[in-house]
């Protein structure tokens, strides 16, 4: 590859939208160092001044404080030059070789996704260092489709697909619980393309088939909103109808720390609910393959569904050995049965997982809707409780060592 | 500081510390939560709406979102983080340390102003509470309940303020607060502007737009106080201000792309026509405008006021941004111009700065809201149409002032009385304009749908799709 590209460092410059703002003051009135100033017509950002604080974001109530662009360092915007703006520029480009900026969509998405575990968190110490960011929706890489299986009973209420994507020559580097974004064709009802969609990949670092350029998705057709409101899911619903040989657009790799650990005799306790279960079943299948190496270490998942049918990957779930995994089920719909949850199960085993939450080789990873990271909370507090252990002790330590990673939708 | 929602009213001002203060205003709650039953959004008390609450009165904890009950709202108490040392700003005791109790000898100045500031908070939700039966989207019905629940969240900043400082006075004023009633021929509001009604969507966003634009002036002025508490309650009053503000621009500004896109595709710039089409046709946005920036103008008070000279000198309520201005602070022998009527034309004469305090913050404020309104009209102007709106004289159709014993048309110019007569229906909205707007009034509940008169918005609240459901009716 020749080294044509200048050596240009590159400054996430914080803007405001002249065109959504309504200079209400808030920003300018919360910024603690001064960074937000205005005249008569804008409000603008000192690129000299602000420190990524973020503290404005949140009080805006436009949503025009939000803007990023990835500019030269050594010339961003001016004060002077923000001030004349009527709308905000297009991001230029930059002939640096860097990565391109991360998506809005897919910044929005992984903060609102990884809100439950309190802010940032490091990967694992002996995390892999993942790529990111390697294909933008300007530049996307394009998939084959190899494969796209039910895995759900016919009779069930959902329709979840397990999706295979081949990138024939295309690299595509991922590790186990990153996710990839997915640009569905067309565009929504105002002429714009639609939003990219997130997905986990549910197949190890060295492919849903090892040594294949390739790796599998779990997807849910989406047909109702969290309300149960009938609406469909662009990307889902796309995914879920491609046939073998669709060709797919793909961004990403994302996702820096929720990564497994790689050191013999780290163990991981896993917590998901439907296809929250992609992530996990990408670790433990990387797992699975280096069985024969006796690294040490123990599995142990907690994963909900409604029923026995509508729960991903559960024959083969069944096949594994008890003293490699784990694995507590819990169902919510089962004729004649009480309804049991994920939370239900971890207070069955709290001693187990007192243990394993106190054990600094333990990694924790809880992925599904956002409705269970109160119940599980829960449930780790009385575990710990039962164990003569204090949780919110516990928790800054697990955060800070990188061992607490959450992602729900 | 955190807020302590465990307590029976969520404050951060440690009012378990105070048990009297505590026992007083749990006993006023019971009458405020009464006062939201009979005046608040009518039939909405099993509505699921999702709402703004603050968590706590840093940056990142006071825009938590989530589905509310409208009467479950954690109305509370809550102040901006204390200043450590800090001063009287301006007027004789500027250098001083700040109040943190009352001046004796400026009670009575203080209690009027802060009964004057609270009085507008219930007014303004007695002025909607009908609104919500003609909603033109969920989007907007949950902007309105969210403009409802803060305004009754700063009734309850100043009646802390009036039990906590003001004693057996301070505690009959919180109840007064909650006996008058906007439009009521007996017991009235303070303000006239906040008697007025609020009749239908249109006037729904002028008013957050402009008339709580007023709000943000005055409460700026007032966070610039020497009486400390008053200063750090209204300031965090200033950040919740701004939703209301947005609602209106971005409400406007999403009437007029509307009609300007059914302007550019049916090539049609005919009002009567377009009103056919069920579109509010500009030159009807004009006339509504003119009233609300009219109205608006009056809350300022006199254009020469001995009060305001008062209140600035004695360290009460500072000019908006105050402490950044490069003066004196006292405004001994300044200047400020006001306007007068010298044969037959307005003209700018000098005035003693201290009593042109009104006129300062009057003219503070057109400044920002015809900021607002420049940018109104690029919505028009990228849609290549050739139509202007504009902001009124400030002298025009005034009320209150010497400026009320005259006619201004909104250019400025004084004019008699037969051509005001003659001339005014041009200028402001008339019966028929009101009922042929009141008639688009249908409501829309269902999500993502809007009605034919408002375009959609560019984004929804709190980062959710516009097609969020963001009230739920049960």
């Amino acid at each position: 590859m020749s080294e044509t590209g200048s050596t240009v460092e590159v400054l996430r410059q914080h803007l405001i939208d002249p065109e959504i703002c309504i200079r209400c003051n808030t920003c300018e009135e919360t910024c603690p160092v001064d960074a937000v100033t205005h005249d008569s017509r804008n409000y603008v950002v000192d690129a000299s001044k602000c420190n990524f604080c973020n503290d404005c974001i949140s009080p805006c109530p436009t949503g025009a404080i939000d803007n990023w662009r990835q500019v030269d360092k050594a010339k961003p915007y001016t004060i002077a030059e923000q001030l004349l703006w009527d709308t905000l520029p297009a991001q230029a480009a930059l002939e640096t070789g860097a990565a391109d900026a991360m998506p809005t969509d897919v910044v929005r998405i992984t903060s609102v996704a990884s809100a439950g575990q309190g802010g940032d968190v490091p990967p694992p110490w002996s995390a892999a260092h993942p790529y990111v960011n390697v294909y933008s929706p300007e530049k996307p890489a394009i998939a084959t489709v190899m494969g796209n299986h039910p895995l759900t009973s016919a009779g069930a209420s959902c329709d979840i697909r397990h999706i295979v994507l081949d990138f024939g020559g295309t690299a595509f580097p991922v590790l186990e619980g990153q996710t990839i974004g997915v640009l569905a064709p067309g565009a929504d009802a105002n002429g714009r393309p639609h939003h990219v969609r997130l997905y986990s990949v549910a197949s190890p670092r060295e492919g849903e088939r090892p040594r294949y350029n390739n790796l599998s998705l779990t997807v849910k057709r989406v047909t109702e909103d969290h309300d149960g409101n009938p609406v469909r899911g662009i990307a889902s619903n796309y995914l879920c109808d491609l046939a073998k040989g669709d060709e797919v657009r793909v961004v990403g790799p994302y996702g820096t720390t929720f990564l497994m650990p790689n050191h013999p005799g780290s163990s991981l306790l896993m917590v998901c609910t439907g296809t929250g279960s992609a992530p996990m079943r990408a670790m433990t299948e990387r797992r699975r393959r280096r069985i024969a190496l006796n690294e040490g270490g123990e599995l142990m998942l907690f994963f909900g569904a409604r029923s026995e049918g509508e729960l991903p990957y559960f024959g083969p779930l069944l096949k594994l050995p008890k003293e490699f995994i784990d694995i507590n089920f819990a169902f919510s719909r089962v004729a004649g049965k009480p309804k049991t949850y994920v939370q239900d199960k971890i207070r069955e085993r709290s001693a187990n997982v007192a243990r394993l939450l106190a054990d600094d080789n333990s990694y924790v990873y809880i992925c599904g809707l956002k409705g269970m990271e109160e119940g599980v909370d829960q449930a780790f507090r009385d575990a710990c409780r039962s164990a003569g252990k204090e949780w919110d002790a516990l928790l800054p330590a697990l955060r800070a060592q990188g061992r607490y990673h959450v992602e729900t939708y | 500081m955190s807020i302590d929602y465990s307590e029976k009213i969520p404050n951060n001002v440690d009012l378990a510390g105070n048990k009297t203060l505590q026992r007083a205003l749990e006993h006023w709650q019971p009458e405020f939560l009464h006062w939201w039953a009979d005046m608040g959004p009518e039939g909405t008390t099993s509505t699921d709406v999702y709402l703004r609450t603050a968590i706590s009165v840093e940056p990142k904890g006071w825009a938590h979102f989530d589905y509310v009950k409208m009467p479950d709202y954690r109305w509370g108490i809550f102040l901006t983080p204390a200043e450590a040392d800090r001063k009287v700003n301006f007027g004789v005791h500027k250098g001083e340390p700040a109040w943190q109790e009352v001046p004796g000898e400026y009670r009575s100045n203080l209690r009027r102003l802060i009964v004057t500031q609270g009085d507008t908070e219930p007014a303004s939700v007695e002025q909607q509470r009908h609104l919500g039966l003609t909603c033109p989207s969920l989007y907007d019905l949950r902007n309105l309940f969210q403009v409802n629940v803060e305004e009754g969240r700063h009734l309850w900043a100043m009646v802390y303020l009036l039990h906590a400082y003001f004693g057996r006075d301070g505690r009959e004023e919180a109840e007064a607060l909650l006996e008058r009633r906007s439009g009521d021929a007996d017991n009235p509001r303070i303000l006239g502007a906040f008697n007025e009604k609020t009749p239908d969507w249109l006037a729904f966003f002028m008013f957050t737009y402009f008339t709580d634009r007023d709000g943000k002036y005055q409460l700026c002025s007032l966070a610039e106080s020497g009486f400390d508490p008053l200063a750090r309650t209204t300031r965090f009053m200033l950040t919740e201000e701004a939703h209301h503000m947005f609602v209106g621009e971005s409400g406007v500004g999403r009437i007029i792309q509307r009609t300007c896109e059914a302007m550019v595709q049916n090539k049609v710039d005919d009002p009567a026509r377009l009103r056919a089409m069920g579109l509010i046709d500009l030159p009807t946005i004009q006339r509504y405008l003119n009233f609300h920036f009219s109205v608006t103008m009056d809350l300022f008070g006199a254009d020469v006021s001995s009060n305001a000279a008062t209140f600035y000198s004695t360290g009460l309520k500072g000019r908006f941004d105050e402490t950044k201005i490069d003066d004196d602070h006292l405004l001994t022998g300044a200047t400020y111009p006001v306007l007068e009527v010298r044969d037959g034309q307005l003209v700018a004469v000098p005035a003693p700065a201290l009593n042109a305090l009104n006129e300062k913050l009057r003219d503070d404020y057109v400044k920002d809201a015809v900021a607002g309104i420049e940018r109104w009209n690029r919505i028009i102007e990228k849609s290549g149409i050739a139509i202007r709106l504009k902001a009124p004289h400030k002298a025009f159709n005034r009320r209150i002032g010497p400026l009320s014993a005259v006619r201004v048309d909104p250019e400025g110019r004084v004019v008699p009385e037969a051509d005001w007569t003659h001339r005014h229906l041009q200028w402001l909205p008339s019966q028929a304009d009101r009922a042929f707007v009141a008639s688009l009034m249908g409501r829309v509940a269902e999500p993502g749908k809007f009605a034919n008169w408002i375009a959609p918005p560019a984004r929804g609240i709190d980062n959710q799709p516009v097609d969020f459901q963001y009230v739920r009716f049960n």
